[in-house]
């Protein structure tokens, strides 16, 4: 079975510190690494891999230091990887649309398997507009994937509600963070990672003239201010105070 | 010239933090409290190779460079550092002298066993009356036929007590000094091996720590490691290397206390404020980065000379001197900044002030340490 897991280099959010005067998140110096649930997308592949045999691509757009990301999948488990070296500043149409040219140069492949979102954007739409470029079957939010010779069946998490779903082949599946717990590469596959081949390949070889459709005009933090109200009287009055306010801010449910 | 870490090295770092992270710390203070030997995090270590970190790829290791043995020493150690140490000692006091001295046979027999954990292994040189003074070693060895006879005591034996391969040293020619001490690769399962007291310690509890007694032990002739006469020369340069080893501890140490205080003072409100916002407490926290910055250079710098194939004692005993008092003097101040918090045991704190000190004392002393430096400047 040959599996394609697209993964994203992004900022390490916990990193990351805001501006206190433009609330602008501040980047330079925050380190990079795979966004995480792309690793759990990675750990299924390597699981579907080891009952089935076949091959695992990585398939990444970004900077060209996302090279080494891809490295550290090459290490957990993945066969070969596929950068697409593309300015950092594309939309989610841009990006899907150069996954899918990568994915076709690729070849031959039987299932594509993503994070649900990124862990910096959260936008949740990679995976689906990518199956729908690609016009084949997909499985959204699956958090719990069984692959089979001839079909694929997924738990997806909608909330309240589980909901199993089925595709043949080729389809593509979204995975969240509670399907599995990533692995660790060894020190032995950190050094093999070294000797895996990576194809690069620039967005303007892939795609002529695509162009954003969406405008992004600014990126804030939103600060949240502690309303810091201390109620001094004594213990009963307090207590119905406080009572008071929170089912006033609609904290309290009920 | 380049002051960065490699790709590969990076990779290394990361992947050891994020076990460490997940695996190590959060049983960190368990195992303190209740002394015990941290078996399941080393057989999930040996999976990723961490107990074969320098053991070449032909006997089952990663047969990695010293500065990427450095990096998983201090990452492990910064969340525990009786895990550290364990490590350290298996790695750089056993598996190295067997790779540097062993013959071809001890190599395949005990690196792969090594390599994939299933026995630890200890160094025992220390007797009662020889620590620091090495030459005044009292364990005696005599051929009889196809065995060595040996006889003595050893003692501070870090994992002495669940060690399976032990690199040990006795006296073959007393007539010889220094140049009669050899060095032999001894199994727990000996005849005549036996594990004394264990020790209860100020820290590095999850560490065992025992006597090792030697009563007419039996060991086959072809467990001689080098010539006889050759344990001094080993012993030396064995614990040259695991210097880097124990200044890399020290090195996690003191990152812990670091962590630790900026995490704490960013947080403690006193007089309206966060205690960070005070220049005694940014003082405090900058001398400590200064000074740990510092010491990871002389551990990288020692491990660079060392992989170049140089002479390294001095580079290793200076990283060791520094890197030890930096992470005393660190955790001094960790405590300091979280005041009476510190002091407790609800505080990991407590923990790193107990665990830095040895630092300054095993693998040699402060003073063995200033002793070799001035040794080498003052020929």
């Amino acid at each position: 079975m040959n599996i394609i897991v697209c993964a994203k280099q992004v900022v390490d959010v916990s990193e990351m510190k805001f501006d206190s005067s433009t609330k602008k998140p501040i980047l330079q110096g925050v380190s990079q690494k795979i966004s995480d649930i792309d690793k759990n997308a990675m750990e299924e592949a390597i699981k579907i891999k080891d009952k089935h045999g076949g091959k695992i691509t990585v398939l990444t757009v970004g900077p060209a230091n996302a090279k080494e990301r891809i490295k550290e999948l090459l290490a957990m488990g993945a066969d070969e990887g596929v950068l697409v070296v593309a300015l950092d500043n594309i939309d989610y149409h841009m990006t899907a649309t150069l996954l899918a040219e990568a994915v076709k140069k690729i070849g031959e492949y039987d299932m594509i398997l993503c994070g649900e979102a990124s862990v910096d954007l959260f936008s949740g739409q990679i995976g689906p507009r990518l199956a729908g470029l690609l016009k084949i079957p997909q499985i959204t939010y699956a958090m719990k994937v069984t692959a089979e010779k001839n079909s694929v069946t997924a738990e997806q998490n909608m909330g309240k509600n589980v909901v199993t779903s089925e595709s043949t082949y080729p389809a593509l599946i979204t995975v969240t963070k509670e399907i599995n717990e990533p692995r660790l590469p060894s020190l032995m596959q950190i050094l093999g990672a070294a000797n895996k081949p990576i194809n690069e390949y620039t967005a303007e070889t892939l795609v002529k003239d695509v162009k954003p459709v969406v405008e992004t005009i600014d990126l804030k933090g939103v600060s949240m201010e502690r309303k810091n109200v201390i109620y001094k009287n004594d213990l009963d009055e307090s207590v119905e105070q406080l009572v008071n306010s929170l089912a006033k801010e609609g904290v309290l449910g009920g | 010239m380049k002051l960065e870490l490699n790709e590969q090295q990076k990779m290394i770092q990361k992947m050891v933090r994020e076990f460490a992270e997940k695996q190590v710390g959060p049983i960190a203070a368990e195992l303190d409290k209740k002394e015990e030997y941290p078996h399941k995090t080393l057989k999930e270590m040996a999976k990723l190779g961490l107990l074969g970190i320098i053991i070449p790829p032909e006997y089952g290791g990663a047969g990695l460079d010293t500065i990427s043995y450095a990096i998983v020493i201090e990452e492990i150690s910064r969340k525990c550092a009786s895990t550290g140490v364990v490590t350290s000692v298996h790695n750089s006091l056993v598996a190295w002298p067997i790779i540097k001295y062993g013959t071809e046979e001890q190599k395949k027999k005990y690196l792969p066993i090594l390599a994939k954990g299933e026995k630890i292994g200890a160094f025992a040189g220390t007797e009662p009356n020889a620590g620091s003074d090495l030459g005044a070693m009292q364990t005696t060895a005599k051929l009889n036929g196809n065995k060595y006879i040996i006889n003595g005591d050893k003692t501070f034996i870090t994992s002495g007590p669940e060690a399976g391969i032990i690199i040990i040293f006795a006296v073959t020619d007393k007539e010889a000094s220094s140049k009669g001490i050899s060095a032999f690769i001894v199994e727990n399962t000996f005849k005549g091996f036996k594990v004394g007291s264990i020790f209860e310690k100020l820290g590095i509890n999850a560490s065992k720590t025992s006597e090792l007694i030697f009563e007419d032990m039996e060991v086959p002739k072809e467990n001689l490691l080098g010539s006889e006469g050759d344990g001094f020369k080993i012993a030396l340069s064995t614990l040259d290397g695991g210097r880097i080893g124990i200044a890399s501890q020290a090195v996690g140490i003191a990152q812990a206390c670091l962590d630790e205080s900026i995490e704490y003072s960013k947080q403690r409100q006193q007089f309206g404020r966060p205690i960070a916002k005070f220049q005694a407490i940014q003082w405090m926290i900058a001398d400590m980065a200064t000074k740990i910055e510092a010491s990871r250079w002389l551990v990288y710098n020692a491990a660079y000379t060392k992989d170049q194939g140089l002479r390294f004692s001095k580079e290793a005993a200076m990283a060791k001197l520094f890197a030890s008092e930096t992470a005393v003097d660190s955790a001094i101040k960790a405590v300091q900044i979280h005041g009476g918090y510190g002091y407790t045991k609800e505080y990991t704190v407590e923990r790193l002030f107990r665990d830095s000190k040895i630092t300054e004392i095993y693998e040699g002393t402060s003073e063995v340490q200033r002793m070799v430096i001035s040794g080498s400047l003052l020929k």
